[in-house]
Parts: structure tokens; sequence; C-alpha cells
């Protein structure tokens, strides 16, 4: 078991690093135009420039509320709605046209709608990062539920639950599996739609940071926004499997 | 529903399954009973005609081929659906209104709560205090052999294991019919014993009305003071047999009584009739 878990690590280690690597030789050495591929080395010193002089930290703050909020938004609601289509056909057949059709749209494209109805402030951010979402944490905590063993709902039932009590004690605990993808796949539509905002339409924030630094050809600062991009991206991943982990202890040492 | 039961219990505190000492159980009498489906290829009739009486305090089995309605009378007897014709009574000698929890088939311990949550999960929703509820579901997953386990999840322990926390849920809220559904049939032969000497011992303390359905002839004549053997397509009873045997009984005893034997004889060859129709009955629907 030991010496697997090392090699795991040295091997999900050694492949951003090699990356690296081959991306500082061919730039060293000439094969690659360092004013459009930089040197990786190089970029640590434009990162601390930007960290200490340009705000750089201020735009990482901007664009986490906005991902975090938004996603708060959009979530609860969606977690809500999706238990309450699992649970009552009736809910599920008014609904399920609507999210089918909403679902498939790119949601990049609503964002001018997003403006008109809520302006170019950071209330926009958040719906769009809401919206973006917000139907694909209900649907597949819908299915969730829908694939609990009816057995669990008879045996509550039974043992004298109400129709509240079902909702929270029986298709939560059991749709929270996959409430957790429909979440993991969210964040990936919300770094997508918030980046993609921030490009087209704020003053602030990572997105903004990359589009402006690329139309001023400032590529060096350019990359150190893609980095920051990626490790935002990481770093919430990982916020999502430590809070899994927290929801769901029963599924721990399986 | 629950609350007829709890005063009882807590009154005989000392023992949690005693309300026990008090208990005679609920009587059930089911006259004329039908459940109709409607399904695609027309109305199927899942039980037909069911007269039953189930006297408080007596272990009724219900035996029968696969598919002759034995858990939709279960589900009838559990209120978990309506009959379409005939009438249901349960009643308590005492005139209040009975209780009743069952063991479910299969997989109904819920994964996400630890199997002292889940023993004390019925009483929860009768807002028996914390404490008390915790008290409560540790001395009967005592009482089913799982002391020390009470913080673990379900998937940390065994499917007979989770069958016990499955009969301690159903005791914990001290019903005056427990209802059991083919509660050992997905255990391997070993466990599936060990828990029926266990739920005799259990039984034998507490007097509840228990309806237990199952495929087991021997399972049957091992539990049972009164054996429903049922017919199917549609569902109806073919015959009511009173088991002899003594109580408190055991496994070997009862296996080596010459009655066993017979009756054993007896009531395989009803459902071997049985099942050789429902066979030649679907095999005549097929070429259609």
């Amino acid at each position: 078991m030991r010496p697997r878990r090392a090699a795991e690590i040295t091997l999900t280690i050694a492949a951003p690093l090699l990356l690296l690597a081959i991306w500082e030789l061919l730039s060293r050495g000439g094969v690659l135009n360092p004013i459009f591929w930089p040197r990786p080395s190089s970029l640590i010193d434009t990162f601390w420039r930007m960290v200490t002089k340009e705000g750089l930290m201020t735009d990482i703050r901007i664009s986490l509320l906005r991902i975090i909020g938004g996603f708060l938004l959009g979530a609860v609601p969606a977690v809500v709605l999706g238990l309450a289509m699992g649970l009552f056909w009736p809910v599920r057949v008014f609904f399920m046209p609507l999210a089918s059709a909403i679902y498939a749209i790119p949601k990049i494209a609503v964002l001018p709608l997003v403006i008109i109805a809520f302006g170019i402030g950071e209330a926009s951010k958040l719906v769009i990062v809401a919206v973006s979402i917000f139907f694909l944490v209900a649907l597949n905590t819908m299915s969730g539920v829908l694939e609990i063993d009816p057995t669990y709902r008879d045996a509550a039932r039974n043992l004298g639950a109400s129709r509240w009590e079902l909702f929270y004690s029986v298709a939560l605990p059991g749709a929270l599996p996959q409430i957790f993808t429909g979440l993991r796949l969210g964040l990936g539509f919300a770094l997508i739609v918030i980046v993609g905002a921030e490009f087209l339409a704020a003053k602030r924030g990572i997105g903004y940071q990359i589009w402006e630094d690329y139309q001023t050809l400032r590529i060096k600062q350019m990359f150190v926004g893609l980095v920051v991009t990626a490790m935002m991206g990481w770093g919430l991943t990982m916020l999502l499997t430590g809070l899994e982990r927290l929801a769901m202890p029963w599924r721990r040492s399986a | 529903m629950a609350e007829a039961a709890l005063p009882r219990s807590r009154a005989a505190s000392r023992d949690v399954v005693a309300g026990a000492t008090a208990a005679t159980g609920a009587r059930v009498v089911a006259q004329g009973l039908g459940r109709r489906f409607q399904t695609p290829h027309g109305p199927v009739d899942a039980l037909r005609d069911v007269s039953v009486t189930v006297e408080p305090g007596t272990f009724c089995v219900i035996v029968g081929p696969s598919g002759c309605g034995k858990s939709t009378l279960l589900r009838l007897v559990a209120a978990l659906d309506r009959p379409t014709s005939g009438a249901l009574t349960i009643s308590r000698p005492d005139g209040r209104q009975p209780t009743n929890a069952m063991v479910f088939q299969g997989r109904s311990v819920f994964p996400w709560l630890t199997l002292r949550q889940n023993v004390a999960y019925g009483l929860k929703l009768r807002g028996v205090p914390r404490r008390e509820r915790g008290d409560r579901a540790d001395a009967l997953l005592a009482m089913v052999g799982l002391k020390g386990f009470a913080r673990a999840y379900p998937h940390q322990i065994s499917e007979g294991m989770r069958q016990r926390v499955a009969i301690a849920r159903a005791l914990a809220v001290d019903p005056d019919l427990l209802l059991m559904d083919e509660p050992f049939g997905a255990l391997d032969e070993q466990t599936r014993y060990l828990l029926q000497e266990e739920l005799l011992r259990i039984w034998d303390r507490t007097g509840k009305t228990v309806l237990f359905v199952t495929h087991s002839i021997d399972e049957a004549l091992i539990l049972a003071d009164r054996i429903v053997v049922m017919a199917a397509q549609p569902g109806t009873v073919r015959e009511v047999i009173d088991v002899p045997f003594s109580r408190p009984r055991t496994l070997t005893g009862v296996r080596s009584d010459p009655v066993f034997t017979s009756l054993f004889g007896d009531i395989w060859g009803m459902i071997r009739e049985e099942v050789t129709r429902s066979r030649a009955a679907q095999e005549a629907e097929l070429p259609r």
C-alpha cells in the first residue's frame, strides 16, 4: 500500500512539472518565441509584481466571491426544486420541459439578457453563475431522488414520516451523492461563465485581467492570469471535495 | 398513530422490549380482501377474496409461490397500499389505535444514518427526546447482538447484521403488530438459522402479533402458530394450518419432530400444485 501511494504522488506531480520543463527548455533554446511564450521561470517575478503592485489578489477575491456567491444563489434553490421534482411527479412533469430546454442553452449566451435584467454590476455576475448551474444541479438532484430505493421511502412512511420528513430525512441524504456530482459539474460551468462574463462586461476580476493583458500585449501577465484561474478551479474543487466528505460521513472508510 | 404505544413502553422502561409484558398485540381481520392492479394488459388481481383472522399475540406466517400476493397483503396491512375491495380491520383488545412496524425484504436500513440513528428513527418521528431514544436504541441493538456497533454505518457491517438492525428499528416503536416481508430471504443459511432462533427468543418476550411472509416452508414451520398457505394468480387463501409445536421452540427440536415431516409434506404438496398450475397458466398466455 505505502509504495503504491508514494508512486501515485510522484506521478501526479510529474506531469505538470514535465510540461513546464519542456516549455522552459524550448523557450531558452529559442525554439519558442519568448515574446509570446515567456519562460515559466520568468512568470514567478511577474506574478510577484502583480500581487504586490497591480492588485492581483483583489481580482482573485472578486472572482472567487462571484463564483461562490452565484453558486450558493443557484445551488440552494436548485436542490430544493430537484428534491421536489424527484419526490412529486406533478412538479417533475411541470418543470421538466423548461429544465431540458434551458439546460441546453450555452449559458454565456444568456449574459446580454441577464445584463438587461440586472444591470452591469455585481448582481448580474452572481445571477449568470447561478443560472449556469441551476438546472444542472436541479436535474442531478432529481435523478438522485429517483434512484433512491423505494424501500427506504416505504420504511420511513411505515414508521410515520410525514411528507416534510420524507423530504429531508430520506430524499435529501439519499440524493446527496448525485447532488455533489451536479455541484462538481456546476463548478466547471461556473468558472467558464464567470471568466467569459468578465471578458465581456466587468471592470475587475481574473477574467477581466486576462483579457486586458491580452489586449495590451502583456503576455506574461496573461499567462499568470491563466495559471491563477487554473489554481482557483483546483482550489474550489478541493473545497467541494472537503464539503462532500463532511456532508456524507457514511461514505468515508467505505 | 404511535401515541397509543408509547406511554405503555415508558412505564415499563426497565425492559425496552417489554411494552412486552403488557402488550397483547393487535388483531387482524381481513374479509373478502382484494387488490386489483391496472396494467397495460388489463386488470390483474394480485389478491382476491382473502379472508384471514390473526388473533392477538399469535405468530402467523404466510407462505406461497412467488406472485401469490404475499407482499401485497402485507403492504395492505401496513397501510402502504389500499385494498380495492373487501375490508381490513386491525384492532387492539383495549380499543385503542393499534400500531404496526414492518421489516422489509432487502435493503431498508438507511445507509446515511448510524445504526443507533436508524433504530431511533421512528422514535425521533414520535418526538421522543434525544437522550431517551438513544438509550432505547442502544438497548435494542444490544438485544439483537449489536452492542458496540451503535456508531457504525450500515455499509460497515454484514447483510445479516443489517437485518438485525431492521428488526431493532421496527421493535423500537413498540408496535402492536410486527410485519415481516421475507426478512431473512437474502441471507446465507447459517445466518438465517441464527436469526430465526433470535426472532423466536425476542417474540417469546414480547407477545406481539407477527405477520411474517416467506417462501420457505421450513421457516414457516419453525416460527408459526398458524400458517396461511396461499394460491397464486390470483392470490387467494388456499389453506390455514395450525402448527402444534410447543414453545419455546428450538430449530433442532422442531425439525426432529415427526409432525414436522408430515406437515412439511402437506404444505409442499399444496405449494407444488400451485407452482405447477401458475406455470401452466403463464405458458398458456405466452403465444398470444
